[in-house]
């Protein structure tokens, strides 16, 4: 900073040189001193936004393009954990088996129909509540507070209360479904029942955070267009479906692609409601997602390899259902 | 144009600053790593030598005084454990700083289950016990030896304790039952064959009280039937042979049976249901080590104190057990050496059975009053320090395979339980040998 003082004065006068020296001499040495600052500024000026932003782009580098890399890397081998460094080229191998692997579809089936029963319900909820919320409401900012409760519980807690309230033999739920005649469910063991436990964890905890945007985007909406719809004899149902809706359809269009994402990447749920403390997702895999499929491979059996060709497939998969996400949302953006 | 300057150069003495600052971190950062690590540093540990332990679960050590009563005894050592809960998180995270050699304490604890996978595939990392003066390889049970054993002849690790097997039975539901309820009845009715003991679940269904079950989970009658054999899952010359070994088969066939029955309740060991079972007296069997007895009396009702018997196994079987080994990569390889050779001798095993349970795999200590003497509150006045030494004193030489874990698991768990769920043991058996095929090939 001191040695940079000088750049800082104002420009010398014509004439206003120091004395003992002669004018055009001064001059010279004033223009080229001004050119290597102007210089040095440009050079500052071009670079610097580099250099600070640089620190993003590093630990991007580091943690992330490296590893998706050397995943992509290890996925062309045959490697265990036990020995990661010990790689046996095998080409395509890893991923044209998972073509025949039934426990990697059996794992993707998983996934979406987990996906779709979590997600639907979950965002039909958020809305209904936030319309609710929408409302002038006594202690309003103590029920948004306490919808986002949940997201802000670790999953790993919440998990365990779940599995101990979806118990076959001592569970709350089947204790109450005894009262209304009905038998007690095998929630961890049997398929669907399995799936809409896992679906209702990832319910409860998502459905206050999209209410929230949700609310966020209700309240942004001009209170005339209620007025004037109320003017013309809209009822509030009306007024939600035909005023309320159609200023969300940006807002729903982001929930469902965020929801869309997080579902496909279904993990600590399934893994902490498995009562085996195994990554198998039930004795017949029933609540197997792709993402514990992935862990169980690398993880449980250490193959790194394998895991890897899950790990790019479930990659590949996303950007599908991203290209997918985005041509529907464009024909809807198109429609309106 | 100038503000923009300013504003730039302003950002680049803060970065300055701010990288200066963290240079300053990092450096404080390395200090307390230096600390920690040798202790050679100012503070309480001055002069001293830091021995890191990693373990998983509780072993006891610390409970027991055993560190306390080492550090008296060898004034510049100052011992730290650094503990992981549960040994399925514990295990990844050794094989990785085994296979990056970095983050290795001077003493790493490894469990029964994964040894045979450790001694084959990472034996070099470790120092060979064998060679450390003042281990005698006939302090402990052959077996025990033999599993931490690599082929080359080094041996990598020593063992702290075994899991002798022995049977838990209710007297009051066996009563209840019309079974005999005296432990040396109770264990002719089952002596030398698991068949028997399933007959004996028969008996006992006939007459049952309501809502009990004779055994706990298709898994634990799995695991104890099996580990009554020689050899199961791979054979002496390291081939897996699950699928065509006949002991197997005829194990996962009588525990579908038994299943098909409903001898068994439908149940997973350790998951909470199981564990609030216990507690309603709902099983009347539990294939159980000595360390067992710790969880039922951790489950178990305070009234059912003295409810509890142990029996004699129909065959010498071991389930649990773990070792102590030294990384050669270690800081302090002579002083952890010294370190795992005193906590594990006889003398120290059987300090830690008095308090922990733990039984010892030293051999010589099974006559010694406080193993003969041991009692249980959930078991009454059973001699338990006899029947435990028995039967680890009898159990087989186990061939253990490096994957053992990964296909018990699929045996039972998406195996023989799903029988309970009303599958065919045929069915049963396909889906657990595709599932372990596939969780074994690479």
């Amino acid at each position: 900073m001191a040695t940079r003082h000088d750049t800082a004065a104002p420009p010398v006068k014509e004439g206003g040189a120091a004395p003992g020296r002669p004018p055009a001499e001064a001059a010279q040495a004033e223009a080229r001193r001004r050119d290597r600052l102007s210089r040095r500024w440009q050079r500052d000026i071009r670079w610097s936004p580099y250099a600070f932003v640089s620190p993003f782009f590093l630990l991007f580098l580091a943690f992330g393009l490296f590893p998706l890399v050397y995943t992509g890397w290890a996925s062309l081998h045959q490697v265990e954990m036990t020995a990661p460094t010990d790689m046996t080229w095998v080409g395509l191998r890893n991923y044209t088996r998972i073509f025949d692997d039934e426990f990697f579809w059996n794992a993707a089936k998983n996934t979406l129909t987990i996906g779709i029963i979590s997600t639907v319900p979950q965002l039909l909820m958020a809305m209904g509540l936030a319309h609710i919320l929408n409302y002038r409401l006594r202690a309003s900012t103590f029920y948004r507070v306490a919808m986002l409760a949940p997201y802000a519980t670790s999953i790993a807690a919440a998990s365990l209360v779940f599995v101990l309230l979806f118990g076959r033999d001592y569970g709350m739920i089947n204790w109450a479904l005894h009262f209304v005649g009905i038998d007690a469910i095998d929630w961890q063991n049997d398929k669907w029942p399995s799936q809409i436990a896992v679906s209702t964890i990832i319910i409860w905890r998502w459905t206050g955070y999209n209410a929230l945007i949700y609310l966020a985007a209700m309240q942004a909406i001009p209170q005339d267009l209620y007025e004037s719809a109320a003017l013309d004899g809209a009822n509030r149902w009306q007024q939600f479906f035909h005023v309320t809706l159609p200023s969300l359809r940006p807002t729903i269009l982001f929930t469902v692609v965020v929801s869309t994402i997080g579902a496909s990447q279904v993990f600590g749920e399934p893994l902490l409601f498995d009562a085996n403390k195994g990554a198998s997702g039930g004795a017949e895999h029933q609540f197997q997602t792709l993402g514990l499929y992935l862990y169980e491979q690398g993880w449980v059996n250490q193959h790194l390899g394998r895991a890897s060709a899950i790990a790019w497939t479930m990659f590949l998969i996303l950007i599908v259902v991203g290209i997918v996400n985005y041509v529907i949302s464009r024909r809807l953006r198109a429609s309106s | 144009m100038r503000a923009r300057t300013r504003t730039a150069r302003r950002a680049v003495v803060l970065a300055a600053v701010a990288s200066l600052g963290a240079g300053l971190l990092a450096g404080c950062a390395d200090d307390g790593g230096d600390d920690a690590s040798d202790g050679s540093s100012s503070g309480s540990g001055k002069g001293k030598t830091t021995i890191t332990l990693g373990l998983f679960g509780t072993f006891g050590f610390k409970e027991a005084g055993l560190y306390a009563e080492y550090e008296k005894l060898h004034p510049n050592i100052k011992i730290e454990e650094n503990v992981t809960e549960r040994n399925e998180n514990y295990y990844p995270a050794l094989v990785n700083h085994l296979t990056t050699n970095s983050g290795l304490m001077d003493v790493q604890a490894i469990e029964v289950g994964n040894i045979a996978e450790v001694v084959a595939t990472q034996a070099a990392k470790f120092v060979d016990v064998s060679k450390i003066s003042g281990v005698d390889k006939s302090n402990w049970l052959d077996w025990k030896w033999a599993q931490a054993t690599a082929k080359d002849g080094s041996t990598i690790g020593l063992g702290t304790d075994v899991g002798p097997m022995a049977i838990c039975y209710r007297k009051d539901l066996y009563e209840a039952a019309g079974l005999p309820t005296d432990r040396a009845e109770v264990a002719k009715l089952w002596t030398g064959d698991w068949n028997k003991f399933v007959q004996a679940g028969e008996q006992y269904k006939k007459k049952a009280k309501a809502g009990t079950f004779f055994m706990d989970s298709p898994g634990g009658l799995l695991n104890a039937i099996l580990g009554s054999e020689k050899e199961k899952f791979y054979d002496s010359s390291g081939n897996i042979i699950y699928k065509s070994n006949p002991a197997v088969k005829t194990a996962f066939d009588l525990t579908a049976k038994a299943a098909e029955e409903g001898l068994v309740q439908s149940q997973t060991q350790f998951q909470p249901t199981w564990e609030q079972t216990i507690a309603n007296s709902k099983f009347a069997t539990i294939a159980c080590p000595p360390w067992m007895l710790g969880t039922i009396k951790g489950k178990a009702k305070p009234e059912d104190a003295g409810k509890w018997d142990v029996a004699t196994a129909p065959k010498s079987a071991n389930w649990g057990g773990s070792f102590l080994a030294v990384p050669k990569s270690g800081k302090h390889v002579k002083e952890a050496e010294a370190l795992i050779t005193w906590l594990t001798a006889p003398e120290q095993q059987t300090k830690l059975f008095k308090v922990q349970g733990n039984f010892p795999s030293a051999p010589s200590t099974y006559t010694s009053p406080e193993v003969t003497g041991a009692k249980n509150e959930m078991t009454g006045d059973s001699p338990i320090g006899t029947i435990f030494a028995e039967a680890a004193k009898t159990a087989p030489v186990q061939v253990i395979g490096p994957k053992d874990q990964i296909i018990q698991q699929g045996l039972s768990d998406n195996g023989v339980f799903l029988v309970t769920k009303g599958k065919s043991a045929k069915e049963a058996w396909e889906t657990a040998t595709k599932t372990i095929d596939n969780n074994l090939d690479k």
